[in-house]
């Protein structure tokens, strides 16, 4: 055996079971981690490493400097405080300030607030968007505003996308009601409070930068850590990060529109008819009018029939947390809030788990939990008679939704269920083809128009459980001709050819384009 | 003067939801144009095409077409343009020809019919008659009167007129149309554009006399011949909502062989008495109706036709609404109106026969159809005459409690 002596004079073997021994020495390979270095560094940091870590900084200015983007660098924020959000303007606005160009935009999700960033794209400041595109953002993307091709991906494929290193992120800026000078991070309380952080965790754990900005710092260590500080780099105090009131999804109160209800009841009825609503079954619905409409209604089942749901999925409402109270649930694993009652609810009540894009529906994951799903109750802008699903543009071509997790439940839960009236305005929703292909419909078990129910023929189960239950079943066909009486046969919308946009499935692979309006 | 002076500037329609605005702008030739719509891409050419349709038929040839349209059906869409036409100064050349573009195929109504729920879509709101047939109604009433302000009554009993004859979203409810008084400016014009599009009924208003309702049966008759459909095909349903009328009440029902039904109208009538609502003072709520609607009642039973109710406002309160139904049948109404859709379901609820009264009904169907095998014509059930009408009311029940119409 051979030997030799550390820097503190100890003997250690050179070599032990075929492992070769490195000496400890005064240069540290391990070292506490200094903000602004981009990795642990070696060196002898015994004296500045003792002091207590503290990653703020003072401003913007030093943040940004500190910082240093650079053109075409890939910036992310999430949307948890959704049509409230005040950073991803100010971030722009001050990178743009600083002559930064070619940026690309990485969002969990944009709302109508973030139409202010249209000027920044039509000078080049932000080339390329990642994320949903709704409104105004949407439109300039179909009119070929937007100068690189853009990404539409599912929550879970955007998780994968960040994971596998196709989407790199340089800087994530994540807002947070709730911080600590560490970069621990929660929106569970503070005067920001919008519930779960969970979109921003796969921003946190692989981009090259995390910056946590609040605007309710609170001592070391903060409550609960739904971002933990061990990935963040920076930690900036504002006086806000935005109005968590603008969380709001439309509106929490029961829709008056008939139609909508007809939809919603009828869901109900299918759901329960067809076996699904029973002791310890799990549903997810989105916050449009017409689910949380249907979870009223289902409700009124459950309580009429004394079934009990073991818990719901996806975004958590007022109307969810009442379920909760009564008994009727038992427990909301929440991506995020729609309401405020819902942000109250997460805080105070422990039968809320707050999930991430990875445990939710993580398409890599080792199982998600939409695959524990027995229902998903989604909406779309059109159907088509194969069963496809377009969330993402209007039948007149134009760019208008994101993906969210429509994708991601749909091709996990149990029974996919599409409610959505079979005409909005003159507009058919049933179509021959759909306009943009979101959503293959093999995924899609059911659709639930005001003019009757539509299962997919693959779903023999389902076509066997509610046959000759009274309940109004029609086909697509029918239902297409039906709707085409009354509206017409709208013209095609003139594309070029470029593309404009693409949409991912939840694999990565593209599922189908959307190109420039011709116009 | 040049031929385009003597057509004035002219608009048509709501900027609303499912709704278009269509305008008409005199000046020089030709013919312009002009479409702007949220459906654009998808219905711009439809839209056009429907505008020159309507623009040769009235003999357009200058000035400009206007149309801003957020999505609105065929049928409105020509309304408003049409609407807009007439308003300019324009008439139809080939007027018989448009007037009835599709043959009409909705299925006929019996006098005997359900009427539990009349379901009030005012006339010139296009986007409350979008799946008006899905809300469970009985009967849905188009209304050109009180719900329309003088200055768009033209463009009301257009768009009426295109969406009876669209003949979409009309189900097999029982079609409506209240037209304006006859005594007044619009009731003429309101019968001549709308007996045509054949609506099972006609509800006419503000009836104070026999001969308002003779007056109406005549005009009615005139128009169905002219139109080549079968006089008397059209039914009336007389609304008295005076004092004058509710005094007149009997000679109202029996005035002529259309009507069907003879129906309160309470908010005028409390007017028109001048009965003051006051709190403080211990007279119940509806105490001052309360005679006037049996005098309803027993002037449609003394004349074999049915009575219905008035509307109950408070679209939020079921409870009310399904114990004001309740009271309302116990009273011998058969049906009142409905304001909101969500009302329909509670009202037909309540106005549904019971459990007992659907036994009751099968007991007296079952012993007279026994009986009239054997050549019998009347015969007693438990105790009681049962006849012919007895039967049918029997019958009525049976359909009633089984949510037929």
């Amino acid at each position: 055996m051979e030997w030799t002596t550390n820097s503190l004079g100890r003997a250690i073997p050179t070599e032990i079971a075929g492992r070769i021994l490195r000496p400890y020495g005064d240069m540290e390979a391990v070292t506490r981690f200094v903000p602004g270095k981009k990795k642990p560094c070696a060196g002898d940091c015994a004296q500045i490493a003792r002091r207590r870590l503290d990653k703020r900084v003072a401003s913007w200015d030093e943040l940004l400097d500190r910082l240093s983007i650079r053109d075409g660098a890939t910036i992310s924020f999430h949307h948890h405080l959704r049509n409230g959000d005040r950073i991803v303007n100010e971030v722009v606005s001050r990178l743009a300030a600083r002559g930064v160009r070619g940026l690309r935009l990485a969002a969990t999700s944009l709302f109508p607030v973030h139409d202010a960033l249209l000027p920044y794209i039509r000078s080049g400041v932000i080339s390329r968007i990642e994320s949903s595109m709704n409104g105004s953002i949407g439109s300039a993307c179909s009119h070929g505003e937007i100068e690189e091709v853009c990404i539409l991906r599912s929550h879970g494929d955007r998780q994968r996308a960040i994971a596998a290193g196709e989407l790199k992120i340089d800087v994530a800026f994540i807002a947070a009601p709730c911080a600590d000078s560490f970069g621990n991070a929660n929106g569970l309380s503070g005067k920001s409070a919008c519930g779960p952080l969970g979109y921003a965790r796969p921003d946190s754990q692989n981009a090259a930068c995390v910056v946590v900005i609040t605007d309710g710092l609170v001592p070391y260590p903060c409550q609960h850590w739904s971002i933990q500080g061990s990935n963040v780099d920076y930690v900036l105090e504002v006086e806000s990060i935005g109005d968590n009131a603008a969380i709001n999804f439309g509106t929490t109160k029961l829709t008056r529109s008939p139609t909508q209800l007809i939809i919603a009841e009828t869901t109900a009825r299918f759901i329960e008819t067809a076996g699904i609503m029973k002791d310890g079954f799990s549903f997810q619905a989105g916050a449009g009018g017409i689910s949380l409409a249907a979870i009223v209604f289902l409700a009124k089942r459950m309580r009429e029939a004394r079934v009990k749901a073991a818990f719901a999925h996806g975004g958590g409402t007022g109307a969810l947390v009442g379920l909760l109270n009564e008994g009727l649930l038992g427990s909301i694993i929440d991506l995020q809030s729609f309401d405020l009652e819902a942000v109250r609810s997460c805080a105070e009540n422990p039968n809320h788990i707050e999930s991430d894009p990875y445990a939710s529906y993580g398409p890599l994951a080792k199982g998600c939990v939409a695959d524990m799903l027995d229902v998903a109750i989604l909406g779309a802008t059109e159907v088509d008679i194969d069963f496809n699903v377009n969330v993402n543009t209007h039948s007149d071509g134009l760019l208008l939704h994101g993906i969210g997790g429509h994708t991601d439940a749909a091709s996990s839960a149990g029974c996919t269920i599409i409610t959505a009236p079979s005409f909005r305005k003159r507009i058919p929703v049933i179509r021959e083809k759909v306009t943009t292909l979101t959503c293959p419909g093999k995924y899609v078990d059911v659709i639930v128009t005001e003019r009757g129910i539509a299962i997919n023929p693959i779903r023999e189960d389902l076509v066997e459980k509610v046959t000759g239950s009274g309940l109004p079943l029609v086909s697509l066909e029918e239902l297409m001709h039906d709707v085409q009486k009354i509206t017409g046969v709208p013209e095609a919308p003139h594309f070029k050819e470029r593309p404009v946009a693409l949409v991912e499935w939840r694999d990565g692979s593209v599922i189908d384009i959307v190109r420039e309006l011709d116009v | 003067m040049t031929p385009e002076m003597k057509y004035c500037r002219s608009d048509a329609g709501l900027h609303a939801k499912s709704d278009c605005v269509a305008s008409y702008i005199p000046g020089p030739g030709p013919l312009e144009i002009a479409v702007k719509s949220s459906v654009e891409s998808l219905f711009g050419t439809a839209i056009k095409a429907a505008a020159l349709r309507i623009a040769l038929d009235f003999g357009v040839k200058s000035g400009c077409i206007e149309v801003d349209d957020d999505g609105a059906l065929g049928e409105t869409v020509a309304a408003r343009i049409e609407a807009a036409l007439w308003k300019a100064g324009f008439s139809c050349r080939k007027r018989k020809e448009s007037a009835i573009p599709v043959p009409l195929v909705r299925g006929p109504s019996s006098r005997q019919r359900s009427r539990r729920t009349r379901l009030y879509l005012p006339g010139n709101q296009p986007h409350f008659f979008i799946n008006a047939d899905l809300f469970g109604a009985d009967c849905l009433l188009f209304d050109l009167e009180d719900s329309v302000v003088p200055e768009r009554k033209v463009d009301a009993r257009i768009l009426v007129r295109n969406t009876l004859l669209g003949n979409k979203m009309l189900g097999a409810c029982e079609i409506m149309v209240r037209i304006n008084p006859l005594s007044g400016p619009f009731g003429y014009d309101d019968l001549a554009e709308i007996v045509p599009a054949i609506p099972h009924v006609i509800v006419l208003p503000k009836c104070e006399s026999a001969q308002d309702i003779k007056q109406a049966d005549e005009e009615i008759g005139r128009l169905e011949e002219s139109a080549g459909i079968p006089r008397g095909s059209i039914f009336l349903v007389p609304l008295v909502e005076t004092a004058r009328g509710i005094l007149a009440a009997d000679r109202i029902a029996s005035a002529s062989r259309r009507n069907v039904a003879i129906c309160f109208g309470k908010e005028d009538f409390i007017r028109d008495i001048h009965a003051v609502p006051d709190p403080e003072c211990n007279v119940p709520k509806g105490t001052e109706s309360l005679m006037a609607r049996e005098m309803i009642v027993l002037a449609a039973h003394a004349s074999g036709i049915d009575a219905l109710d008035s509307v109950f406002s408070d679209i939020e309160d079921e409870a009310g609404l399904a114990a004001s139904c309740r009271e309302a049948r116990a009273l011998g109404f058969s049906g009142r109106a409905i304001l909101h859709p969500l009302q329909v379901p509670v009202a037909n609820a309540a106005f549904r026969p019971t459990e007992e009264e659907y036994r009751d009904a099968l007991e007296v169907v079952e012993a007279y159809e026994q009986a009239s095998g054997k050549g019998k014509g009347s015969l007693s059930v438990n105790g009681r005459m049962v006849d012919a009408p007895v039967v049918e009311r029997a019958r009525a029940v049976i359909r009633e409690y089984a949510g037929e119409p």
